[in-house]
């Protein structure tokens, strides 16, 4: 049974609904972007902008005594953006400026523009697990005692640079450090275990654990009931000499029924017709920006 | 005119070595990473001293980079050390998005820069380091041209906000540099005051050309010596001062002249002051194994070439001064 300490699970659900009414939104205004990976990530970023994480949206770079999140899979920055805005970090107005000519909000997240709440540019993949641990082990020389967390993809785990991330952080036993993998085992050419196979689920289990990481594995991503518990059971395993790594089923396009079940829709947007469609699936309870 | 002697040798890597240790004592946010190099790097003081603030990764540059880029947020100041090689093509990308376009505060040391890294050959010999580097927004690159300035520029870029490419090398070279260098990134120096060619040099090219200073006095030709150790942002102020009494310009680098400080030198000149240049530098080739003497002898890269090469502009300038 989730306990939820700060909010009740109808405001996160509430909130869910109006983070896909901003996807899609952002995307097919400016006719680009990538909801489909954005949409199966939304509770995830939900859960710890709005019920896990100790953060403080007035923003600053060092994050001290904050804990931090990273988004390695730069591409689903909608949905960062989205939950940054509704969690404070800037006006929810500026979600309308989305990959627009003089926007702060980047296609990819960007800190060259100063948006508050992105702490590194991301994009080219490969690179977020890296950063990450930089970032927890500066945590570490501050004696501050907060996590940083990660997002990374599942095709992402093609590049070889998350592997030698991965032998880094076992080895130098970087326990403030809780990675998720965003198992909806679909990249742009297809599925996954078609495109180059990684095993599937029980594939990476078996690599990050040969790799000395703690595994969680939760099988819904887009159920706060099964999410939350386990974020907080990694919570739980900080400190104790290992990254813990959560690989998290989702479904790419969740929440919008033709954009499911498929690759489709990892990097295209909706026509008129299609946003409707989306929109009606999805209530605005926020109220749109 | 100024003497130029020295009386020890030291490689410009223990420059860097050396400055790190003794930022290790007194910068207590500096901490430093490598990618299996220590020695090579000497890193090792600083290791043994400060293994608090020290990481070792492993032949993992990649990873070093984006590790790098975190320790920033939070506020320290990381040195990454390894080859010039691996601190630039292998890890391009991590360093472009990463670091330079993240605007992180990464110290990127890079030595056994160039063609002088010698008998280990071509695939280590990098010579397209400046070029890659410089071209990068946000990013400094620094050359120092012996021990002392090495090690002062070390200290000075721990207390510059901005990535920073630093660029040394391997062989044991004269040291000339005043031991009490104060390093000014961006600030070009003005070694010998001369009349007829300007010599703009950068590493271990600014003994060479303070030799070559001395064999043209011998043929009545004042050449004036400049060295360039900050390669982005140039001092073209400098520059242009120095072109504006000689009329011709020499560079000479330890890189290919594609992309290089030459490079950079024309482009200013050609925008303010229009004159004869010539380019001491390697010509679109990869090097080879063999000792530093002789490949800084096949490649081009000695004094008698910088020599050769003024001739030839001060010929191109007076036939200019007839036009």
């Amino acid at each position: 049974m989730t306990s939820y300490k700060k909010n009740d699970k109808e405001f996160l659900e509430n909130m869910v609904s109006q983070v896909r009414r901003d996807i899609v939104r952002m995307v097919h205004q400016v006719n680009s972007g990538h909801p489909g990976g954005s949409l199966g990530c939304a509770e995830l970023l939900v859960a710890l902008y709005f019920e896990i994480m100790e953060h403080n949206p007035s923003f600053d770079m060092d994050g001290k005594n904050e804990d931090l999140f990273f988004l390695s899979n730069g591409h689903i920055s909608p949905v960062w953006y989205s939950v940054l805005a509704r969690s404070g970090y800037f006006d929810v107005k500026d979600l309308a400026t989305f990959r627009k000519i003089n926007s702060r909000l980047q296609g990819h997240p960007a800190t060259e523009e100063g948006l508050e709440g992105i702490r590194i540019a991301s994009g080219s993949l490969g690179q977020g697990l890296s950063v990450a641990i930089g970032s927890a082990l500066s945590k570490k020389m501050n004696k501050d005692d907060k996590t940083v967390f990660v997002l990374m993809g599942d095709g992402e785990q093609q590049e070889g640079q998350v592997w030698e991330a991965a032998i880094f952080a076992a080895h130098q036993k970087v326990d403030n450090l809780i990675a998720f993998i965003d198992a909806n085992g679909r990249q742009i050419d297809g599925d996954v275990k078609d495109v180059m196979d990684l095993g599937e689920l029980k594939g990476l289990e078996e690599k990050y654990k040969a790799f000395g990481w703690n595994v969680l594995t939760c099988t819904n991503g887009n159920d706060f009931d099964t999410l939350i518990p386990i974020i907080r059971q990694a919570k739980d395993l900080t400190g104790n000499q290992k990254p813990t790594m959560i690989l998290m089923v989702t479904e790419m396009g969740n929440g919008v029924d033709y954009m499911m079940g498929t690759h489709k829709w990892h990097g295209v947007a909706p026509n008129d017709e299609q946003l409707e469609l989306a929109l009606v699936q999805n209530e605005s309870t926020y109220s749109d920006y | 005119m100024k003497k130029y002697i020295f009386e020890t040798k030291n490689d410009t890597r223990s420059g860097f070595g050396d400055g790190l240790t003794e930022l290790g004592k007194t910068n207590p946010k500096v901490v430093a990473l490598c990618a299996d190099l220590i020695g090579s790097l000497k890193m090792g003081d600083f290791q043994k001293q400060f293994p608090e603030r020290f990481y070792q990764v492993g032949i993992a540059e990649a990873n070093m980079m984006g590790i790098a880029a975190g320790l920033t947020i939070g506020g320290w100041i990381p040195f990454t050390g390894t080859f010039a090689n691996f601190s630039t093509g292998r890890v391009y990308d991590q360093i472009r998005q990463s670091i330079a376009y993240s605007g992180k505060n990464v110290k990127i040391c890079a030595s056994h820069a160039g063609i002088t890294l010698g008998e280990d050959g071509a695939t280590h010999q990098i010579l397209e380091d400046i070029g890659m580097m410089q071209m990068l927004p946000h990013m400094t690159v620094i050359n120092p041209c012996d021990y002392n300035q090495t090690k002062a520029a070390t200290l000075a870029i721990a207390d510059y906000q901005n990535p920073v490419y630093l660029r040394f090398g391997r062989p044991k070279v004269p040291v000339f540099m005043p031991t009490d260098t104060k390093f000014e990134i961006g600030k070009a120096i003005t070694l010998q005051e001369g009349t007829d060619v300007t010599i703009f040099a950068t590493g271990h090219l600014v003994w060479e050309a303070i030799l070559a200073h001395e064999e043209l006095l011998k043929e009545g030709i004042s050449a004036e010596i400049i060295n360039i150790h900050t390669i982005k942002p140039l001092d073209r102020e400098a520059i242009l001062k120095s072109v504006s009494k000689t009329k011709c310009a020499v560079s000479a680098e330890e890189h290919q002249i594609i992309g290089g400080l030459g490079s950079s030198i024309a482009q200013t000149l050609m925008i303010n002051t229009p004159v004869p240049m010539e380019f001491v530098g390697v010509n679109d080739s990869f090097g080879e194994s063999g000792t530093p003497a002789e490949l800084m002898i096949k490649y081009g890269l000695t004094s008698v070439d910088i020599v050769k090469k003024a001739k030839t502009v001060l010929e191109r300038k007076a036939k200019f001064a007839t036009l």
